[in-house]
């Protein structure tokens, strides 16, 4: 093991003994380097436990149950919803709704908000960086009410054109929905500045919160956006449940998305009066578990800190992105370290990411090849597919040497 | 996993033989890999017998995929069209000599699925040519 980091309060050995999966071995002598958590990240124990203890102790349905653990259940339940309201500084915990993930978010707004908002002919501005989820459902909703999407280009040093954002602005966009930062170059985006932008032309900002809610210290509150989306799966929590957090006014007019148990004040044959937010997107019975180890992923990134998790992340980054230009042949794709979170995207000259990833899977490094789910952004860079690595609290300067050191044996393979 | 990398296979992918178009040709097919973005693009010639007498494969990807086409073509010349729609996911893996876990078996298998929805003539290559 490396010496602790001395530049900050995050003591990554100790961090790491909260994670169980970190201790394994991929095969025989080889321990795992897991280097995806921008796809997801790895659970600590507590949120295991948490999940556990909710299942061997409290489990029941939750909401109408008068019986003790039907109460248990719905408080753990709301107090989860809870913490995650002070964890984004959100003004109250009606605004925070419980979904599947970013992606179920996402659609929430664009099939709820987006029905019944959007006419034919009105503009969406997005970027040219969205992952699929920030894309495709605004797709099927321009398909649908045949609406104009327009693009923010991403420029050559990976960060956004805001000049052209302006520009846009200025066709009267009903929307505005980007991501806070990109899962492919890592790209943080001025939120705060674009959401005021946004509003100044009278535009609804949603933004995807999937790789910035994780990874640093979000407020809704100061960013001010009407939308935003995550998921507790890349923050340490558990996989099957998101968030959508809304602005109360916007969300009291929306009309429900599903229909069902839950999401009703009143129901009679042939009409129903639809429950309060955020119950009112909440239809059938929810993820209660996963809302519990949600709650607990989110007391123990508090105890660690954000500010630490970032500077943890900047420091990491800027060791990899420095070792990795060592290695002939690898050209990394994106901004400068100052500019973007702990997402490195890379090639290999002559080497397909598959392969990067197959040979660095022998020497037990995780990376991830392929497009990241944004296509778009790979084509207009040319680039059928990247290899990315990418960090998060618990990953140490030794794991980089460790990746290079199998980027090395890459070299050595492909000559 | 130097089996996986093999030389046959890291050579093919540098130094392919059967890279290429043919113009004309009786067969064209190509399609992607989703998961990847790998894309094969596959001519075939054949005789009045409907035997392959020359075979061309183009695209980008992964060593295996890309290795696997090369291997593919050379497998099929002198071949029947009949032949080649019976070629399965075992005949690519005899020809590779390798054990592959699903993700990097659709890269194994795709210009195996270019090749047959071409010679059956298909709108569109499902993986039920390959299963």
């Amino acid at each position: 093991m490396e010496p602790r980091t001395k530049n900050h309060t995050l003591d990554v050995n100790r961090i790491r003994a909260d994670f169980p999966i970190l201790d394994r071995f991929v095969r025989p002598g080889v321990p795992l380097v897991y280097l995806d958590s921008t796809a997801t990240s790895q659970k600590p124990l507590v949120v295991i436990e948490a999940m556990d203890d909710y299942y061997r102790r409290h489990n029941a349905n939750i909401h109408r149950g008068i019986h003790t653990l039907a109460e248990e259940a719905t408080a753990a339940y709301e107090e989860a919803r809870r913490k995650i309201t002070a964890f984004i500084g959100a003004p109250s915990s009606r605004q925070v709704i419980y979904t599947r993930n970013t992606t179920e978010s996402i659609n929430l707004v664009a099939a709820a908000w987006g029905r019944a908002n959007l006419k034919l002919g009105d503009m969406i501005i997005l970027t040219e960086m969205e992952h699929h989820s920030n894309l495709v459902p605004w797709q099927m909703l321009a398909n649908e009410l045949s609406l104009r999407l327009e693009f923010i280009p991403v420029r050559e040093d990976g960060l956004l054109d805001l000049d052209e954002y302006r520009q846009l602005l200025q066709q009267s966009p009903k929307l505005v929905a980007f991501t806070h930062m990109s899962n492919v170059l890592g790209t943080i985006t001025p939120a705060k500045e674009m959401t005021a932008l946004a509003h100044q032309a009278g535009a609804v900002v949603l933004i995807d919160g999937a790789q910035s809610v994780p990874h640093f210290s979000v407020d809704v509150t100061d960013i001010d956006p009407d939308f935003m989306a995550f998921s507790a799966h890349k923050m340490c929590g558990p996989t099957g449940i998101g968030v959508l957090y809304g602005r109360k006014e916007i969300l009291e007019k929306m009309p429900p998305y599903m229909g069902g148990g839950d999401m009703i004040k009143r129901v009679h044959l042939r009409s129903f009066a639809p429950n309060d937010i955020p119950h009112k997107f909440e239809a059938g019975t929810p993820a209660i578990a996963e809302a519990v180890g949600f709650g607990a992923a989110v007391d123990y990134l508090q105890s660690v800190g954000m500010d630490a998790i970032h500077a943890h992340e900047q420091e990491i980054t800027a060791y990899a992105v420095e070792r990795l230009e060592e290695v002939p042949g690898v050209d990394i794709f994106g901004p400068k370290t100052e500019y973007k979170g702990g997402v490195i995207s890379f090639t290999f000259a002559g080497v397909h990411p598959h392969d990067i990833s197959q040979i660095l899977d022998q020497g037990g490094v995780a990376i991830r090849a392929g497009h990241h789910c944004a296509m778009p952004l790979h084509e207009k860079f040319n680039l059928p597919a990247t290899a990315r690595a990418s960090f998060y609290l618990y990953n140490t300067r030794s794991e980089v040497d460790r990746m290079v050191e199998a980027l090395y044996k890459v070299k050595e393979i492909f000559g | 996993m130097d089996d996986l990398y093999r030389e046959v296979i890291v050579d093919r992918y540098k130094n392919p033989i059967y890279r290429g178009t043919l113009d004309p040709h009786d067969i064209s097919f190509e399609d992607d890999n989703p998961l990847c973005g790998d894309h094969i693009r596959i001519d075939v010639r054949v005789d009045a017998n409907n035997i392959v007498t020359d075979a061309r494969f183009d695209g980008h990807g992964c060593a295996i995929s890309q290795a696997s086409a090369d291997l593919l073509m050379e497998t099929i010349l002198g071949k029947s069209l009949d032949e080649v729609k019976e070629l399965t996911k075992d005949d690519i893996l005899d020809m590779l000599g390798l054990e592959l876990g699903p993700v990097r078996l659709k890269c194994a298998l795709l210009s195996l699925k270019v090749l047959k929805a071409g010679a059956y003539g298909l709108g569109e290559a499902s993986d039920d040519l390959v299963e």
